[in-house]
């Protein structure tokens, strides 16, 4: 307890929202460490904003507790809290010029001398000079800029971001990322960035957490759960993969061994979430490489068959769709490095990976593989 | 080819437009007979261009202390009701109480009522209870129409209100008193000066709920109303030319004030 | 957040406001639902009682309940012209005002830009010179060595000796001038509402000028239109003024009995009765009204 006391970690405990008969937040629990980049990942009404909201003391929990550096606040008014919120759609009012909308939380609390903090606060976000203009005068990456100086000039312990960057397009999106990361960094605070955009929490957070119908799913760095997913949601949902249905067959030292349809695969039993049963053997499509037939496979390498059923150029990369014999179509990304020809389509070709590179997953039995795009019903 | 592809463009334009000029004929006429010189007492008629009626607008006798009487009850009227209406929409958009068809009800119908019947109740509720009709049975009528007009005036701009403004000023340490005093009032008001502007011409124009409960009492409305069985005194275009271009003159202020806020 | 935007979300102050008081929305309705009630509602109650009064009374010697509902019957068939004759005219004039109205809302709301504020404020001015002032001027409009009547009398419309004032005409075109404004505004709040784009792709989907008016505009419109109905139809019923000033006991409303029951001829009875049936009818057909157009956004 007196650990806690002494640092600022945020502590959500039990954390539980009820509406009605929905429930929007299930008995989250987790730990942001202080001055940490933390990002809340979901689909929309999985329970992230109202998560945040509680934080904030827009919403009071059903049951569970908010504590900060120990202190219970799950019951204080939002404006008791040392908690600040970049809101979606940014929420400045329009009856304020910048200058005054920045103002608003040192007026709020009497802090005399303002105009220095301000003007080196709009500074710090680009935007001197802008203090006498509405917020309708401005651009949405401007406004979001003032939102968040507007919260920032406050030293709240946690800032929080609903979703800040959902209005702008793509590149400034890309842009004010690296902007907002930038200051983080500078005024080392946490923060918890609430967003579905799955890039966005990748490049921005060191510990992301993606949540599915009010729970989390899966809590680590983005790299971490990237490589090894611990289940096909977050598996699908970060990022895509390619999932075949299997049964785990047996053991031969550090590897569990698989069999699908027919043929047998081997992962390290250091990347598998389940070693018995059902599972499903993913594969990240970029982890997975094409050869004319499997003579050309590198040693040690595991392969499916299939026909080439799609392919598109993205620059950077091909993305082909191969049909397996059973059916599903598995995604292989190959990297444009070189100047190679591409793949026809119809070709017949064999897609291979390195074991290292699978992981196992348990799976519900009589689930079907889970392929993302899936363009036709899996037979 | 030119010429109709133009009308097609702008023919709805140019129907608003004659709408308008429809609108303003009477007014035109309020402004020209305001500088007649009449005839006779009956005639209705442009005569002679005089501008006596403006240099001694208070001309017939008791035509002025109508009109004041007439902004007094505007202005009595309008400040309850305001503050009546005003409280009752931020119940109504603010709140989940148990009763709120009976009030929504209760609101919609003296809107939905004749000015007859109200007058006419009201007259007999003043009868019956024994009160002296005269100027406070008045003020009393017309704050009674105004309430509901300016409920659903204020309403409508609060509930286009964005609640995550309230919700971002308490996140900025706002208590709920400074959220109320420094975002909720300041974004409501146009709202609250609209149903205030709105309950004013109600009340100042009223003739047949005032003509009920007025006693003696003469507002502007029933000098016109008995002025006009006698001959109207062309004073009467000058004071209705002077309220045009007051109105003119508040609307295009506030909605200046407006666009600069907005 | 789809699901939660469906929910019955609370803003915080909502919630300290429940936690610190359930009271608080009673209190702030109390003083002007009071005032709704004991200036509104009781009257409007003693006002059905007094519609069955035993009309053989009299104000001095005061009157006996005695369930008079006979008072009704004798109303209705004395003045059952009146009655249909308000209506008519009433009606006559909402729809003139919806074929005026429209256009210009219109016009203000999807064609006027820059223009937006100055014709809105265009179309409330007049109506701050006196409703009366208003109608007298109509009267000097109308009157028989008049612009209008002697431009009609030389196209042939009227004959050598044919009149506007002291018509029918002249009263419906008093109620359509008098009560515009009540149909303009809210059809111009549903236009404004309404996104310019959807006609573009009413358009690029095949639908000429007219059918996107028809499938498109007016659908989306029809809160305005059923709003600026009732607000122009139920006054306009009720209206007296005009009858009086710009027409002739021929031409008297149902406004102008139930005036002279109460004020000239002292029927209380009578008078109450008419109002009833008056208030009855209006919010019968308000009531079928809102129904057919199935809105329930009046206000």
């Amino acid at each position: 307890m007196t650990m806690a006391a002494e640092n600022g970690d945020l502590r959500l405990v039990s954390l539980t929202k009820r509406f009605g008969i929905f429930t929007a937040v299930d008995d989250l629990s987790l730990t942001i460490p202080q001055g940490g980049f933390f990002a809340l990942l979901g689909a929309s009404g999985c329970g992230k904003t109202t998560t945040l909201r509680m934080v904030a003391g827009l919403e009071e929990p059903t049951s569970g507790k908010v504590q900060l550096g120990g202190r219970d606040i799950s019951r204080l008014r939002p404006y008791k809290r040392p908690v600040n919120t970049v809101f979606q759609s940014y929420a400045l009012f329009p009856h304020l010029d910048v200058f005054e909308n920045v103002a608003f939380g040192l007026r709020r609390r009497g802090i005399g001398d303002i105009r220095a903090q301000v003007e080196r606060m709009l500074a710090l976000v680009q935007l001197e000079g802008y203090g006498k203009r509405r917020p309708a005068q401005l651009s949405g990456g401007q406004q979001q800029r003032v939102a968040l100086a507007r919260a920032l000039i406050n030293h709240p312990q946690v800032l929080l971001l609903d979703e800040p960057l959902g209005a702008l397009d793509l590149k400034l999106r890309r842009q004010m990322q690296i902007e907002l990361k930038r200051i983080q960094t500078e005024v080392g605070l946490t923060f918890v960035h609430v967003t579905h955009d799955q890039e966005e929490a990748m490049t921005m957070a060191d510990t992301v957490a993606v949540m599915n119908a009010g729970r989390i799913e899966q809590l680590g760095a983005p790299a971490e759960i990237y490589e090894f997913p611990s289940t096909p949601f977050v598996a699908n949902f970060l990022g895509q993969s390619n999932l075949l249905a299997g049964q785990v067959a047996g053991r031969s030292g550090d590897d569990i061994l698989v069999s699908a349809y027919g043929s047998r695969f081997s992962v390290p039993a250091a990347r598998c979430r389940a070693v018995d049963g059902d599972v499903y053997l993913g594969v990240r499509p970029e982890k997975l490489h094409l050869a004319p037939d499997s003579d050309s496979v590198p040693a040690g390498h595991q392969w499916v068959t299939g026909v080439v059923s799609d392919s598109s150029y993205v620059g950077v990369s091909t993305q082909y769709l191969v049909r397996t014999p059973w059916g599903t179509e598995v995604s292989a990304f190959a990297s444009n490095a070189g100047v190679l020809a591409q793949v026809p389509l119809g070709a017949h070709v064999v897609a291979y990976w390195r074991p290292d590179h699978a992981f196992l997953l348990g799976r519900e039995a009589g689930a079907g593989d889970a392929t993302q795009p899936l363009l036709e019903p899996v037979p | 080819m030119k010429l109709g592809r133009w009308l097609s463009d702008h023919w709805v334009m140019g129907a608003g437009v004659l709408v308008l000029a429809y609108l303003f004929l009477p007014i035109a006429v309020v402004v020209g007979l305001s500088f007649n010189e009449p005839s006779s007492r009956l005639s209705y008629d442009f005569n002679e261009f005089t501008l006596d009626n403006w240099t001694n607008p208070c001309g017939p006798g008791d035509m002025c202390d109508a009109v004041v009487r007439s902004v007094q009850i505007g202005f009595l009227a309008t400040v309850v009701a305001t503050a009546l209406g005003t409280l009752m929409a931020f119940a109504l958009v603010r709140h989940r109480f148990r009763g709120r068809g009976a009030t929504n009800l209760l609101i919609f119908l003296p809107m939905a009522t004749p000015e007859v019947v109200m007058g006419s109740s009201l007259l007999a509720l003043f009868v019956a209870g024994g009160v002296p009709l005269g100027f406070w049975t008045v003020v009393i009528a017309h704050v009674m129409f105004c309430v509901s007009f300016v409920v659903v005036t204020v309403k409508a701009r609060l509930s286009g209100l964005d609640g995550r403004l309230e919700e971002a000023a308490m996140d900025l340490y706002a208590s709920e008193l400074q959220t109320f005093r420094k975002v909720t009032l300041p974004l409501v008001f146009p709202g609250i000066v609209a149903a205030a502007l709105l309950a004013f011409s109600l009340s100042f124009d009223d003739f047949i709920i005032t003509n009920f409960n007025s006693g003696t009492t003469v507002t502007f409305p029933m000098y016109v109303w008995g002025a006009a069985q006698r001959g109207i005194p062309p004073q009467v275009n000058v004071i209705g030319t002077a309220m045009f271009l007051i109105a003119l003159l508040l609307v295009l202020s506030t909605s200046v004030r407006r666009r600069r806020a907005a | 957040m789809s699901v939660l935007a469906h929910l019955p979300a609370e803003t915080p102050a909502q919630q300290t406001r429940r936690g610190h008081s359930r009271l608080l929305p009673y209190l702030l309705l109390l003083p002007g639902g009071l005032w709704l009630t004991v200036f509104f509602a009781v009257p409007a109650v003693q006002l059905a009682a007094t519609s069955l009064y035993d009309p053989s009374g009299s104000l001095q010697e005061g009157y006996a309940m005695t369930w008079e509902f006979g008072n009704y019957a004798d109303a209705l068939s004395a003045y059952w012209p009146h009655f249909v004759r308000s209506l008519v005219y009433a009606g006559i004039a909402t729809l003139l005002c919806l074929l005026l109205g429209y256009p210009l809302a219109y016009a203000i709301a999807q064609k006027a830009t820059r223009f937006k504020n100055l014709m809105l404020v265009c179309v409330i001015a007049p109506f701050f010179t006196s409703f009366l002032v208003r109608t007298l001027a109509w009267k000097t409009i109308l009157s028989d060595n008049g612009f209008v009547v002697g431009l009609l009398r030389d196209v042939g419309i009227l004959g050598s000796d044919g009149r506007l004032l002291a018509t029918s005409v002249a009263v419906v075109l008093g109620l359509t001038y008098n009560f515009l404004p009540f149909m303009v505004l809210p059809l111009y709040a549903s236009l404004d509402r309404l996104d310019g784009r959807l006609l573009e792709a009413a358009n690029d989907l095949y639908a000429s000028p007219v059918r996107a008016f028809a499938k498109v505009t007016l659908p989306l419109s029809m809160p305005g239109v059923v709003a600026g109905t009732l607000l122009t139809f139920i006054p306009a019923a009720g209206d007296y003024i005009n009858a009086e000033l710009l027409g002739t006991p021929n031409q008297y409303m149902i406004g102008n009995v139930i005036d002279s029951a109460f004020l000239v001829r002292l029927d209380y009875p009578q008078a109450a009765a008419l109002s009833f049936i008056l208030m009855a009818i209006i919010l019968a057909m308000v009531f079928v009204y809102v129904r057919r157009a199935g809105t329930d956004e009046v206000l």
